[in-house]
């Protein structure tokens, strides 16, 4: 099971830290620069981009988005791996031998996903180095400014609520993708037609949960 | 052995077994032949456990597989070999590590331990020197003779094969033909090959089982199909010009 596992990580946690990074660090960029433009008012601080990247950075779009884009790739990835094995009768033959197939194919990748909160700080490191590079070289405001914006009344339980948030968000990102996978019957093109079923539904699933949680925990 | 009594199996309305009651008897190639839909693949799964029946019995030497517990039906899983139609190998698994995939679940053997058996069953089925191949490297026949590593490696009690030579060269399906039969005869197994290919039939059906629409229509041997007046089995085997020549030869030679 460990050597699994260890292969899971690569491919689950591993392997999509490049493009979370690429995503996070453009993404902050944008949302400081859209934050600044809108900024009209002459009485608003320089401060509040900072401040407003780090609240929508921390709070919605490295747990969330980055979930949703995780669906995407690491979902698909799940689906069409497991549908695979299924249509060429690899499941089958786990079961002749008398393995647990689902204990033997889902398991690695649940605890391989225990390891997502670390993809979502990266993601949320920088995004607001993202925003701060994007604020100070674009000239729309100073480096101290940004980081007192960041700084400014910094509530940890924030944190909290976005790392619960990003657990349950692996759960849904281990299971449903699997579930499609597992219990798929086809060819090759059902295989395809999974992976965008299990993708529109993990999507679905986190919105829904997101708002869940979000009216639970902050509300 | 293998005793299967009166079994069905029905797919909601669809009613695919509908009763067959056969044995299949220990160090002989046993086939089950028919037409596509005659339920053969089913049959098959069910005998694999991959399947749960509605009604009947299937007993491996004595031990009735809806009366065991799981424990004993996972311990009877590990006696039990089986050669897919696709081969179903483990995509992200060299070939050795394929054939060794069984010894890591079922023994509790040291690596060397392994390593030898791995070698000794590759060795077997003439692949020395595919250890460190990918399947996705290996031919349709070199997939196949993995795949009988694979359901060897364990010393099973039950072979089984699903069309083991469909998608293969002549000359191929023949050499897997004669390792399937060769690996009955030295380990003294059951081995059950659901097969189309009639140039199998002849060769190494030892019993030989036709299925007509979940029924059992015919049972016998390579031998006794020549001389079966069973209109069925007989549209069936000889449905080729040249089979139907073959035993019109083997009919005049030998009555």
């Amino acid at each position: 099971m460990k050597p699994l596992i260890l292969k899971d990580i690569d491919d689950l946690i591993i392997g999509s830290i490049g493009i979370v990074a690429f995503i996070s660090f453009f993404v902050g960029g944008v949302v400081a620069i859209q934050t600044s433009l809108n900024m009209t008012s002459p009485i608003m601080p320089k401060y509040l981009v900072g401040f407003a990247t780090r609240q929508s950075i921390i709070l919605e779009f490295a747990p969330t988005f980055i979930s949703i884009i995780m669906a995407g790739k690491v979902g698909s990835f799940i689906t069409s791996s497991i549908g695979t094995m299924r249509v060429t009768e690899q499941i089958d033959a786990l079961e002749v031998m008398g393995i647990n197939a689902i204990n033997y194919l889902v398991f690695p990748k649940f605890i391989a996903l225990t390891l997502y909160p670390f993809v979502i700080s990266i993601a949320m490191f920088l995004g607001i180095l993202g925003g701060l590079m994007a604020c100070v070289y674009g000239g729309y405001g100073t480096m101290e400014d940004y980081i007192e914006g960041v700084q400014l009344d910094f509530i940890p339980f924030h944190f909290i609520y976005a790392f619960i948030k990003t657990f349950v968000f692996a759960f849904l990102l281990a299971t449903i993708p699997s579930y499609y996978g597992y219990f798929m019957k086809g060819g090759a093109l059902e295989v395809g037609k999974a992976s965008t079923t299990s993708f529109v539904w993990t999507s679905v699933m986190i919105i829904l949960v997101n708002f869940l949680l979000t009216s639970l925990l902050l509300g | 052995m293998i005793e299967v009594k009166d079994l069905h199996k029905s797919f909601g309305d669809a009613h695919i077994l509908k009763g067959i009651t056969t044995s299949f008897e220990k160090g002989k190639t046993n086939l089950i032949i028919g037409q596509s839909g005659s339920g053969k693949t089913v049959f098959l799964k069910c005998l694999l456990g991959l399947f749960e029946y509605e009604k009947g019995s299937i007993s491996y030497e004595g031990k009735n597989w809806s009366e065991l517990s799981r424990n004993e039906k996972t311990n009877l899983r590990s006696e039990m070999g089986m050669v897919f139609q696709g081969s179903a190998l483990f995509d992200s698994m060299t070939i050795a590590e394929n054939v060794m995939f069984p010894l890591r679940m079922f023994t509790k053997q040291s690596k060397s331990e392994m390593e030898d058996r791995v070698n000794e069953v590759l060795q077997r089925v003439n692949l020395e020197n595919a250890h460190n191949k990918m399947p996705s490297e290996a031919s349709g026949g070199m997939q196949k003779r993995v795949a009988i590593a694979r359901a060897i490696v364990n010393r099973p009690k039950f072979l089984f094969c699903d069309e083991p030579n469909s998608g293969l060269d002549p000359r191929t399906a023949i050499v897997i033909d004669n390792l399937i039969q060769e690996i009955t005869d030295e380990f003294n197994i059951t081995t059950v090959v659901n097969t189309h290919d009639m140039n199998s039939v002849m060769e190494i059906g030892e019993k030989i089982v036709f299925l007509k629409d979940g029924l059992l229509e015919w049972e016998g041997s390579s031998e006794t199909i020549f001389r079966t007046e069973n209109e069925a089995v007989t549209n069936f085997v000889y449905s080729s010009n040249l089979f139907r020549k073959v035993r019109k030869m083997y009919l005049e030679e030998n009555l």
